[in-house]
């Protein structure tokens, strides 16, 4: 069968990169980085998330049809929550009358 | 017996709508992750109704998310990490057929879920004691009366993601009590692995999940609160 064995070096070294991933979001939260406070934090959550996918998830090796699925639900979540923040956030922009 | 090769018999690692093991293999993974997309759907928007909310009355919220107990949530945060290297390595030992080792390490992976509900149970536990679950008996310390609505906003949001978790969680749990069952019975083996696999990327999902709850519910206002 064509499965793929990783070694467990590879995921000692994964779980190693997200507990130290986990030590430093947690440091940086206390430190005054004004509005890129939530930047960083995410930046961090979404690196965190793609070892999770990419390597305990096994994405690298699965097939191009499961990765454009996985793409495909990405996208769709980017645009749930891009078209109603852009709703949100432009609402203030122009008058309303009677508001 | 010469039949039997023309023809073998429909096992579990291969069905009969199915060319190749390894094609049935693919199609249990790429149904494993449609479902997990519609679960990205649906925490996605209560991601998003947090997102909308804290925007709205940020300094509320900057207040409240900074009374949970961030090195709580960091131990338990590292407690799932670690039941996902255990995860990962039944997984692993699924696929080289050492029925034993897989058993093991789904063990210790219920074990160390069990660790996290336990820690959140305490934490919800401090949440009652301390009047802060929306409510009628709702008060929050330090905050003008008529922001009490806005922090009540705050922990409704914050028991609806960390309960909808803690319930798939619950549901990990009675799905590793599940393997481990059918594993003892040996039923998995290197070349029917798919239950343990498609487990263990449930597992991990659960897990990413948790990896945004943490610092958007824990810790990004933290530095305004010290």
């Amino acid at each position: 069968m064509p499965e793929h064995v990783d070694s467990v070096k590879t995921y000692t070294l994964v779980f190693a990169a997200l507990i130290i991933a986990t030590i430093v979001t947690t440091a940086v939260a206390f430190v005054d980085l004004g509005p890129f406070s939530v930047v960083v934090a995410l930046v961090i959550a979404v690196c965190k998330m793609l070892l999770v996918a990419l390597f305990f998830m096994h994405v690298r090796h699965s097939t191009r049809l499961t990765r454009l699925v996985v793409m495909g639900g990405l996208l769709w979540l980017f645009l749930l929550i891009l078209l109603t923040l852009g709703d949100v956030v432009t609402r203030g922009w122009v008058g309303v009358p009677g508001r | 017996m010469a039949s039997e090769a023309h023809a073998p018999a429909e096992s579990l690692a291969l069905r009969e709508q199915f060319d190749t093991e390894a094609q049935q293999k693919d199609a249990s993974t790429l149904g494993m992750w449609v479902f997990l997309i519609t679960e990205v759907m649906f925490f996605g928007g209560l991601f998003l109704a947090y997102t909308i909310y804290r925007r709205a009355y940020s300094s509320v919220f900057a207040i409240t998310s900074s009374s949970l107990n961030v090195y709580i949530g960091a131990a338990n945060t590292v407690v799932l990490l670690c039941s996902s290297y255990t995860m990962v390595l039944a997984v692993r030992a699924a696929q080289l057929g050492r029925k034993n080792a897989i058993i093991v390490f789904l063990i210790l992976t219920l074990i160390l879920g069990g660790v996290f509900l336990g820690v959140k149970a305490y934490e919800w536990n401090e949440k009652f004691q301390e009047h802060h679950v929306p409510g009628a008996g709702f008060h929050f310390e330090g905050i003008q009366a008529d922001q009490q609505g806005h922090a009540q906003l705050f922990f409704s949001l914050y028991f609806a993601m960390t309960g909808l978790h803690a319930l798939h969680m619950v549901i990990g749990v009675g799905l590793l009590s599940f393997l481990i069952w059918q594993t003892r019975k040996g039923r998995y083996s290197a070349e029917y692995l798919t239950p343990v696999d498609l487990g263990g990327l449930y597992w991990h999902f659960v897990d990413i999940i948790w990896i945004f709850l943490y610092p958007l519910l824990y810790l990004i206002d933290r530095h305004l609160g010290k």
